[in-house]
């Protein structure tokens, strides 16, 4: 699994994945301050492709990795839903230290870092809103939580993932995304931050290889929305 | 469990509201038949199922939490349950599983754990309200005070 994200592997080890100490909402941007913050409304065909496959149903059980926003937890709850919220890489960073001290390569790290934001039964959740945070995890902590995400979400239920694909780029915007409607997201610029890795098609199609199905939608903004059956 | 008697907690300093101050340990259970303000630490279980409780920025819970409505300024650790509404305000840190009719979180505050949002039952609450109440008034079992000294407990 490893062998073919190598070559999209960027910086020393762990990179800068952990960022500098976290902000209250748990996003740490590498450059900028929660001050630079910036606020736009974009559509997204991942999610609303995500949502098509859950809003005819209530009782479902959501997990967002985002933290929580009210706004997420409203529209979730709203359509009748069970929200699991997470907050990843405000754990990522107290897991793994704010300045890249200790390795992502770590096994027992790995193991407490899963411990603590994935710990959950097989099958659990429904469907799980993943956003960006997959970005900056380097490759063995990026298989392991995977793997993880496999075993607790059930088989063909879906998630829904972000990527940057710009490999020109050292850092990418750290956001925070708020969902607006089935088919918008508001999303907040927190300032920069950079990925552990870059990524495209081919690679992503190599990490979720153990899914059912993974399909891509390129934004204007040069984002993938990827969304991934179990 | 302590097997020590309840003491009770009779302070009002925050418009009527028990309170149990920040240099206050309660290990054991709360009952309250008012509202209550905890700024100090509580492990256990707090119940105040008609009234609003509100969990002071120097307050640390980890008890499994009932009430009308919560308000948490500090850090809770455990289930939350409270028929009409929770607010998690900035800086806040909850961990733990909701059950609620109403939730708000503001930015900056932090969570983990499951939300579920239940509709108030209007039958069953008001069957509770006649039940008799287990306790009079606010009353908690203290079994460990802090360093500081004695429990404080001031109307």
């Amino acid at each position: 699994m490893l062998e073919p994200l190598r070559g999209f592997f960027r910086g020393s080890r762990g990179g800068r994945t952990g960022g500098p100490p976290a902000s209250p909402g748990g996003r740490t941007p590498l450059n900028g301050s929660p001050a630079e913050a910036t606020l736009s409304v974009r559509p997204s065909r991942g999610l609303e492709e995500f949502f098509t496959q859950i809003r005819d149903t209530s009782g479902l059980t959501i997990l967002d990795l985002g933290g929580a926003t009210q706004k997420n937890v409203s529209f979730i709850t709203d359509l009748g839903h069970r929200l699991y919220s997470e907050d990843f890489l405000r754990m990522l960073n107290e897991s793994f230290g704010a300045d890249d001290t200790v390795d992502q390569t770590n096994p027992g790290r790995i193991e407490y870092f899963l411990k603590q934001t994935l710990d959950y039964p097989a099958g659990h959740f429904d469907g799980v809103l993943v956003w960006d945070v997959l970005e900056y995890l380097n490759p063995v902590l990026l298989n392991a939580v995977v793997e993880r995400l496999h075993y607790i979400v059930r088989p063909k239920a879906y998630m829904l993932a972000f990527f940057h694909s710009d490999d020109k780029q050292d850092a990418v915007p750290c956001y925070t995304f708020r969902i607006a409607q089935l088919n918008s997201l508001e999303i907040e610029r927190q300032g920069m931050r950079r990925p552990a890795q870059l990524y495209n098609n081919r690679s992503l199609e190599k990490l979720f290889g153990k899914f059912d199905s993974v399909k891509f939608f390129l934004t204007r903004d040069r984002l993938r929305e990827v969304i991934v059956k179990v | 469990m302590s097997s020590m008697p309840p003491a009770r907690i009779e302070a009002e300093p925050r418009g009527g509201a028990a309170t149990v101050g920040k240099a206050v340990k309660v290990v054991g259970q709360i009952f309250s038949r008012e509202d209550l303000y905890i700024d100090g630490e509580v492990e256990g279980t707090v119940e105040a199922l008609e009234h609003k409780l509100t969990i002071g920025p120097n307050g640390t819970v980890r008890a499994t939490v009932k009430a009308r409505e919560v308000v948490a300024l500090g850090n809770i650790q455990g289930n939350v349950e409270a028929t009409e509404k929770i607010e998690i305000r900035k800086d806040a840190k909850l961990t733990g599983d909701i059950r609620t009719a109403r939730i708000i979180i503001e930015d900056g505050a932090y969570f983990k754990g499951s939300i579920d949002i239940v509709k108030p039952e209007p039958v069953k609450v008001a069957a509770k309200v006649q039940a008799p109440a287990p306790v009079a008034q606010t009353t908690a079992v203290v079994s460990a005070p802090v360093a500081t000294g004695a429990p404080e407990m001031k109307r």
